[in-house]
């Protein structure tokens, strides 16, 4: 007991992440910690998006199920547990069961090298953003079996319609990457890095984001990549595999139930994936904001109170529209819900500002907080533009967002070789 | 000094994975069965290279392999019909030819594993190892570097035959240029 003790201890004294520490206990506490965060999250999103979408659109949302339609999700999900499963006769069973599962694995699976913080990921790899891309693109095999699966026709089309623009997208997401990997080989070794936690650290020596490096280099890679990601989560604009007024549903227009909330569930994961490779990349992962201009003792512990005051601003929305409830008898259970959740929420905002809390959950905040404002984007782009057109979205993936990619990964290795190439051409020209 | 991850177990997993895989790909009657149980097969073969210590590549052949190519596939797959796919004659019934094929390659890759040259067999029992955490810094080094760089030529030349491949694809294909 004293040694798995001390097992678990040792740990916490290091500064690896569980998979670099070897650490299996900490590793699985890591691992359920990721997987319940992430579906809470997805269940936030569900709330959030149909809240955020209506009051865009000046309706009200879900109002009926709990307060302020707070407790819809999870009504949500009891209907779709209930709901009875239904599989297509002449579908192909065996694919058709199997498809909902590559999605969900492959969206999940990419959050082994998410880094939350320095140590806070479940393990670094030398490969990270090539194992975060290369998973995540495993998905569209499961949308593609899921479409040809159902022995439908919108299915299929769905399913073709994915599978072209998710191979185009990827490609202009790929060289994005690529000239932020150039830009963490900038120092003095020369040597860049693919580790998730590399290309953060990478920042955090050069001083600056790369969305700001080679200004506007950095800044045009981040559009690049910030179009090619929305492509890529089949979300408007690009929502053609399962465009409603087209298709029905797209690829899953055959799947009811349990294995239909696993698509939800993938789609929403893979979106926050996603986000986190573009705030790894360019937004700086888990680095506060202005490191550099509001530095010192001070500035440090004004911006490690954030996650605690964000909190207490969450709690006091709560109280306010607690206080604004209707004096109804019928709203009685709705106002005490809704302020007890501002208490639940008041007291984890007072948690956060233990100093021992504080130290550990400032990187995980702002790493999630950059994600948030990639979620949010996510619901704004769907509440604002309208459905591309197939052949609009080849054009602007081949004709656009490639030639620009191609010409921003040469300008960014000229840029940032720039006095390198200036000796190599004075020996030519001056022999 | 945590126990190592390469355990002969994991080998022998990935292996019979492949294996199989490669057998159902063959023995298959239905296109989209076929391209799964090789989409098996590649991503164990990830499996293998990840054991061999190779991160960068098994990395690349999920995303070039599994990802990429494997996606095509399956969008051309599905493109025919199936149900006249499946009834069609298989005009590839050459069984003994076949097997005398593969037993030859294999009684190849036994002789070339066992043979001696001056007291020395082919494969040494060490292999080169790099660390893990400067896997991809190693490859590209290999590749490009001035000083130690060998490799340089033969990627080039790979590349171009590519691009030779991309555009003799794009002439072909489109009648009007």
């Amino acid at each position: 007991m004293h040694g798995f003790l001390q097992y678990i201890q040792s740990y916490l004294d290091s500064d690896k992440t569980p998979g670099g520490a070897g650490n299996i206990f900490w590793a699985t506490v890591y691992i359920l910690l990721v997987f319940g965060g992430l579906s809470v999250a997805v269940i936030a999103m569900n709330w959030l998006e149909r809240k955020i979408l209506a009051h865009m659109q000046v309706r009200l949302g879900p109002m009926r199920v709990g307060p302020h339609g707070l407790l819809q999700p999870i009504a949500d999900a009891i209907k779709l547990l209930l709901k009875e499963d239904i599989i297509p006769a002449e579908a192909d069973a065996v694919v058709f069961w199997v498809a909902p599962f590559i999605v969900v694995l492959a969206a999940f699976t990419v959050f082994v090298v998410v880094p939350f913080g320095p140590t806070h990921a479940i393990t670094d790899m030398n490969i990270g953003i090539l194992f975060m891309l290369g998973v995540s693109s495993l998905s569209v095999l499961g949308i593609v079996t899921a479409g040809w699966a159902s022995n439908s026709h919108y299915p299929l089309i769905g399913a073709l319609r994915s599978s072209a623009q998710m191979v185009s997208y990827e490609v202009a997401m790929g060289l994005a990457v690529v000239s932020v990997i150039l830009m963490t080989s900038l120092n003095d070794q020369s040597t860049g890095t693919l580790s998730m936690i590399g290309i953060v650290q990478a920042q955090q020596a050069q001083g600056e984001w790369f969305i700001f490096k080679f200004f506007p280099l950095g800044l045009v890679g981040f559009f690049i990549f910030a179009i090619a990601m929305v492509a890529e989560t089949n979300r408007a604009p690009f929502d053609l595999p399962e465009a409603e007024s087209e298709l029905t549903a797209g690829f899953h227009t055959e799947y009811s139930g349990f294995r239909w909330s696993l698509f939800f569930l993938a789609e929403y994961s893979a979106m926050i994936a996603v986000s986190s490779i573009a705030v790894t990349l360019w937004l700086g992962g888990w680095l506060r904001p202005f490191p550099n201009a509001l530095s010192g003792p001070t500035w440090d512990l004004v911006f490690s109170l954030f996650p605690g005051v964000t909190f207490l601003l969450l709690a006091a929305i709560c109280f306010y529209n607690a206080a604004r409830m209707p004096k109804h008898p019928l709203f009685r259970v709705q106002t005490i819900g809704l302020a007890g959740f501002g208490v639940v929420l008041g007291l984890i905002g007072l948690i956060l500002f233990i100093p021992a809390v504080r130290v550990r959950v400032t990187d995980i905040f702002w790493f999630a907080a950059k994600v948030a404002a990639f979620m949010y984007l996510y619901i704004w782009y769907r509440g604002t533009f309208p459905r591309y057109r197939f052949d609009q979205l080849m054009k602007v993936g081949w004709k656009v967002l490639l030639p620009t990619g191609l010409a921003l990964l040469i300008l960014t290795a000229v840029v940032g070789m720039r006095t390198e190439l200036w000796v190599e051409l004075q020996g030519v020209w001056r022999p | 000094m945590n126990p190592p991850v390469a355990t002969p177990f994991f080998f022998y997993l990935l292996a019979a994975t492949m294996i199989i895989g490669g057998v159902l790909v063959i023995t298959r009657k239905n296109a989209v069965h076929s391209a799964m149980a090789l989409i098996t097969t590649l991503l164990a073969q990830a499996g293998l290279y990840l054991m061999l210590y190779a991160p960068f590549v098994a990395g690349v052949q999920i995303i070039l392999y599994a990802g990429g190519i494997m996606v095509l596939f399956l969008f051309v797959i599905m493109l025919i019909s199936i149900e006249r796919a499946e009834k069609e004659r298989q005009f590839n019934k050459q069984w003994l030819i076949g097997i005398v094929a593969a037993g030859a390659l294999g009684g190849l890759f036994i002789a070339v594993y066992t043979t001696t040259t001056k007291g020395k067999v082919l494969f040494p029992e060490g292999r080169m190892t790099y660390g893990e955490t400067q896997n991809t810094q190693a490859i590209a080094a290999l590749l490009f570097d001035r000083n130690a760089g060998q490799y340089m030529f033969a990627f080039e030349i790979a590349s171009l035959l590519l691009l030779v491949a991309i555009i003799g694809a794009v002439v072909m294909a489109k009648k009007r240029i």
